[in-house]
């Protein structure tokens, strides 16, 4: 048996060795940071040769393609509700496999340079691993609630690790607001959840396949209902607006945390979760739309927030939104392909760039206002180069990898006739190009700042840096419409249809991209343009895009007001109307037990008289209703 | 009949006591020794239990049978099924941590210690006997211990001990005063003089009229739902847990109060299916109203037993409309949430014991950065509270979803609402451990040590508990549902043709 087949046939592995360097980690190497790291990164990297294995061996088998490899068991039953846990692999899975193990290994060797000297470092270890093993257990789910029970662990995993620094009140805080947010999200799938089972019986994914079009021509409202309910999880996972809040503060983690869980694979698993029921959302076109619209509308609003944000990784959170609602836009109009593709492209780019603001913060010290910064190109050229890199991926500049799968999403929206969300997703683009130059120009160019004494970082960083930049240079070029059996050959939903390349999305698109930096450069570069006085023309949008739209100051209130106040009021009825009444029950009773207490005289004439008025009562009762039923309505009887 | 497993296990923790009887008051040591030993020996057997029951055949195993009082029809049955299989293992898994977390009580330990092996005993002699009267004397054993408990060895917050221990003393015996006159008037209209017995399963085949099961099906839904802490009569579980001694609301919280639902269940649904029908939509819309408001009131509270004391009411309420929806997925959810709930609240009450015992506040504003000084408290904590907000991965996730599909079923509304407070759940949990457990380090703790030793038993054991039920359901799922598909079959004709009250909804 060739490893290829070993690994596809063993799949279940994957997740598997992470969770082992977890479990060894906190019983055995708590205290021995060396080995911990270590033990992280080779159980890691063995996931990753796994990964790779099954990318090998799916290359060998077309037929998975459409067929996925599936091995499961009984995790539970009852008469009318069967679970299973097991491995399901298909073309779709693999990619993520890929890109997971392959981002998870890179950001614990750069971690090993980054948290080095840090207190927690084997608690941060074992974490990534119990990270890794959740994120990769939910990629190879075969049903919804193995699905939703990894998916609340990555929640655990990201709620630990943004609050990893748990002794600032700022990370204790981002913590508990992804948790809540996207707890918010997580009703919405589990009610749809529920709906689902309840209506066809069954969570797997396969199962599902084969039922859902004659469910969607049966009830298509139904099915429109579970449809919306299910995608308000991924909403809230994959910081789609309303429920992106969370996502640009929990950038309180340290930088390859970011860089792993909210930027290349965690905050994309609602993305794959919508990928995984596309055969629902396939048959449910209303869904489907909502997708689309909620998609392209994330990837507009977080980029217009992201305009004016001075944080580094802020603005990279508010672009990982971005580029988000681009992959969920992807899916919305009907591309599997064009979306997983981004995802991919996305995790090698934005990945980069999360660990380029991370090699730039930990030289700087904690600097996290990029006009605070300044010319960091001169002492950090290899950080420069990185993060020029990621940059000219993200706007969309070929042949960087950003640039192909940007242009698949941006002509499968106009081809499934999205005029409206074409339109958009191309501003947005343009947006893109600006804000993340105006981020570079300001933060590595220009006179360098003489408060800084910054340093290239070392090889550990290094190394892991350069291998994302590689692949977010020649990434893309799996999936150009000239690449025969490419990526969309691979992966894809329903026939193979090769694109053919439009050139007016693709000059269209480049043009954009070139204007944004354009633009930036006028302003923050070469300064033709002043940006204080633009920040006075635009006053008030300036302020609505710097304040993020107010949006969170509502969600605080809502929050401190309505439902911490509606507890305090309901506590106030608890505590003098219900119990009230019961207390009250128990003083009246109290009070007719003193009025009682007074027949207890302990004369003896009045219990003399109480007796006789019994006998003559009871003699009265015999004669009304006869002697019989007296006795017995006494309580005795023969 | 073999060997008497079950008598045995319930004799272990009354011998205990009565050896304890001898042991001189100064004998700290020997005392908490001699308490561990008994509980671990009726711990013991409850894993042979679990272990050596047949799960393919059902029913009730490793019964014995001894006629007591003949002419009344009382016999001393005793029998485990996979209903109260999980009732007898909580029992003894959260006994035997309450000893542990009652380490440091150096107080009249040994009066402590025989209270609390008695208490014990009470409690695992309702869920092993087969025979209403035997769970009955059983369940009034219980409250003696009980309220001595809470008085001398309590704490005062917003109420006095005496006030929470005489609270707790009452609804208990309201609650039983209903279900005597329940138990009475099922006993003497099931069957004829001569032929009366108070077994159960001889009592779920009599015949009995749909206006007497109503009828009697009421009182003991008061009884019960009293003691489930089922809305409105849930006012006594948040004082009575602050009150009561940390063992106590392990107890209490852990297993005494499932009687309630193990009650309804047995007694109620099995005896009285006509009546459990009639009643159920009330029992789901109270249900919805535990699960809610209590929720909502958490979110509310200040102390940090308040918060799990609501929190505990709150949960009752997935039991409760688990229960309602009368259906096999439904009722294993009940029996299985009150499983996971009674570990789950079991480990909560013995950390926030321990950190009690150190810092001498239970009042979230004064806490803050204890991870900094107690980590494996801190980690305690935080299981018991991500089990209580339902994480996968953690026991309480797949019975609370089962509940949620049996209940979704029949009450789709009222479901929903059920569902939607596990984002309340979240809210009032999150932001008590947060600001208990994380925040700058506090100087003024740096002198308290963490937890150590016999410290740590409470944590090990229910913590193992929590993770393994947690990644292996069917642990739980299969012995519940082994007991619970056999005893509703037979009922589903009745339950689906009985009336509801007004029509259901």
């Amino acid at each position: 048996m060739s490893f290829a087949q070993f690994s596809l046939n063993n799949a279940w592995l994957i997740p598997m060795l992470p969770f082992i360097g977890f479990l060894l980690i906190v019983t055995f190497f708590k205290r021995m940071e060396k080995t911990a790291s270590t033990t992280a990164i080779i159980f890691s990297a063995m996931s990753l040769a796994l990964a790779l294995g099954v990318v090998a061996a799916i290359a060998q088998r077309p037929e998975l393609i459409e067929e996925p490899f599936v091995r499961s068991f009984r995790w539970f039953s009852m008469p009318g509700l069967e679970i299973s846990m097991g491995m399901m692999v298909d073309t779709v899975a693999a990619v993520m496999l890929f890109v997971v193990t392959l981002v998870a290994t890179m950001v614990m060797i750069y971690s090993t340079g980054y948290m080095h000297g840090d207190p927690g470092y084997t608690r941060f270890f074992a974490y990534l691993c119990l990270f890794a093993s959740s994120m990769l257990g939910l990629v190879i789910a075969t049903n919804l609630l193995q699905m939703f029970v990894f998916w609340e662990l990555v929640g655990l995993c990201s709620y630990l690790l943004i609050g990893y620094y748990y002794f600032k009140d700022s990370a204790r805080e981002a913590a508990k607001k992804a948790f809540m947010t996207t707890r918010i999200g997580d009703f919405g799938l589990l009610l749809g959840i529920v709906v689902l089972q309840l209506n066809l019986g069954t969570l797997e994914f396969t199962e599902l396949a084969e039922k859902l079009p004659a469910f969607a021509a049966a009830k298509p409202a139904l099915l429109t209902l579970i449809g919306t309910l299910i995608f308000i999880g991924p909403i809230g996972k994959s910081g789609q607006f309303p429920l992106h809040v969370w996502l640009p503060d929990a950038m309180e983690g340290p930088s390859p945390v970011s860089a792993l869980i909210h930027a290349a694979t965690m905050v994309v698993a609602g993305v794959y979760l919508v990928a995984r029921l596309f055969t629902l959302f396939h048959v449910s076109p209303e869904a489907q739309h909502l997708v689309a619209y909620i998609g392209g509308f994330t990837a507009f609003f977080a980029a217009s927030i992201a305009l004016t944000q001075r944080e580094m990784k802020r603005i990279l959170a508010y672009s990982t939104v971005s580029q988000l609602g681009y992959m969920m836009m992807a899916l919305g109009v009907g591309s599997l392909t064009a979306s997983m593709f981004h995802l991919m492209t996305h995790a090698f780019f934005k990945a980069l760039m999360f660990l380029a603001a991370g090699s730039a913060l930990h030289a700087l010290h904690g600097t996290a206002d990029i006009f605070e910064m300044g010319g960091l190109r001169k002492k950090m050229p290899w950080t420069a180069a990185f993060m020029v890199i990621g940059m000219l991926a993200i706007a969309g500049i070929p042949p960087f990898a950003g640039f192909w799968s940007k242009d698949e999403i941006l002509l499968m929206t106009k081809l499934h006739g999205f005029t409206d969300l074409y339109i958009l997703a191309s501003l947005t683009a343009f947006m893109t190009a600006f804000y993340m130059s105006r981020m570079v120009f300001v933060a590595f160019f220009g006179p360098e700042n003489p408060k800084n004494h910054p340093h290239e970082s070392p090889a550990s960083m290094l190394f892991p840096m350069s291998v994302l930049a590689v692949l977010a240079v020649v990434g893309g070029l799996v999936g150009t419409p000239w690449t025969e059996h490419g990526f969309g050959y691979w992966v894809r939903f329903g026939e193979y249809h090769h694109p053919e390349a439009d050139w007016t999305v693709m000059g269209g698109s480049v043009v954009l991209a070139v204007a944004g930096i354009a633009l930036a450069w006028a302003i923050y570069g070469a300064k033709v343009i002043d940006a204080e006085k633009l920040k006075q023309r635009t006053g008030f949008l300036h302020t609505l895009s710097f304040r993020k739209f107010f949006i969170d100051e509502i969600y605080q209130w809502f929050n401190e007001k309505i439902v911490t106040g509606a507890g305090k009021m309901l506590y106030w009825v608890d505590l003098h109307i219900v119990d009230g009444l019961i207390d009250g029950m128990a003083y009246i009773t109290g009070k007719f037990g003193e009025q009682l207490r007074l027949t207890q005289t302990g004369q003896l004439q009045h219990y003399a008289l109480v007796l006789v008025g019994a006998i003559v009562l009871l003699v009265l009762l015999m004669g009304i209703v006869g002697a019989d039923s007296a006795m017995a309505l006494m309580g005795g009887g023969r | 009949m073999g060997f008497p497993l079950l008598t045995i296990a319930l004799l272990a923790p009354i011998i205990g006591a009565l050896i304890l009887m001898f042991v001189p008051e100064d004998e700290h040591r020997t005392i908490k020794g001699i308490s561990a030993f008994f509980t671990g020996i009726s711990l013991i057997l409850s894993l042979v239990a679990y272990f050596g029951y047949d799960f393919a055949l059902g029913g009730y195993q490793f019964v014995e049978d001894l006629v007591w009082i003949k002419e009344i029809g009382v016999t001393y049955a005793m029998g485990v099924d996979g209903i109260s299989l999980p009732m007898l293992l909580l029992t003894n898994l959260i006994g035997f941590s309450a000893v542990f977390a009652s380490w440091n009580v150096n107080k009249r330990p040994k009066t402590f210690f025989v209270l609390l092996l008695l208490l014990i005993a009470g409690v695992m002699g309702t869920f092993i006997s087969r025979d209403l009267f035997i769970f009955f004397l059983f369940y009034e054993v219980v409250v003696i211990p009980l309220y001595i408990m809470v008085v001398i060895w309590g704490s005062t917050k917003r109420v006095t001990k005496e006030y929470a221990g005489m609270k707790l003393t009452i609804y208990l015996l309201i609650g039983s005063a209903f279900l005597l006159v329940g138990v009475i008037a099922l006993y003497l209209n099931a069957f004829p003089v001569g032929e009366r017995t108070f077994l159960i399963e001889k009592l779920a085949q009599a015949q009995m009229s749909d206006s007497f099961q109503i009828f009697a099906f009421l009182l003991l839904l008061i009884g019960f739902g009293s003691l489930l802490s089922m809305f409105p009569f849930h006012s006594w579980s948040p004082d009575g847990y602050a009150g009561a001694p940390t063992a106590v609301s392990m107890i209490h919280a852990g297993v005494l109060k499932k009687i309630g639902g193990y009650g309804l269940i047995r007694i109620g649904l099995l005896v009285l299916p006509v009546g459990a029908k009639f009643w159920a939509p009330v029992i789901a819309v109270l249900a919805v109203c535990n699960v809610a408001y209590a929720a909502m009131i958490a979110l509310a509270q200040k102390d940090l037993k308040y918060v799990v004391g609501y929190s505990s009411v709150s949960h009752m309420g997935y039991v409760l409309i688990g229960f309602a929806a009368l259906n096999v997925i439904g009722i294993n959810g009940a029996i299985a949430n009150m499983f996971a709930h009674g570990v789950m609240s079991a480990l909560f009450f013995a950390m926030i014991g321990f950190v009690y015992e150190k810092t001498h506040t239970r009042w979230i504003p004064d806490m803050g950065g204890l991870a900094h000084q107690m980590p494996r408290a801190a980690i305690g904590l935080m299981m018991a509270g991500m089990a209580s907000l339902g994480l996968p991965g953690l026991v309480s996730f797949i019975p609370e979803f089962t509940i949620f599909i049996g209940a979704f079923k029949v009450y789709p509304v009222l479901a929903t609402i059920c569902i939607s407070a596990i984002i309340i759940t979240a809210l009032y949990t999150l932001r008590a451990l947060a600001n208990v457990l994380f925040g700058p380090r506090r100087p003024e703790f740096d002198q308290y040590q963490d937890a150590k030793g016999p410290e740590l038993v409470p944590l090990v054991v229910l913590g193992s508990v929590l993770v393994l039920a947690g990644f292996f359901p069917s642990l739980l799922m299969d012995m519940v549902n082994s007991g619970v598909e056999p005893m509703l079959k037979p009922l589903m004709d009745t339950l689906n043709s009985a009336p509801a009250i007004g029509g259901g909804f």
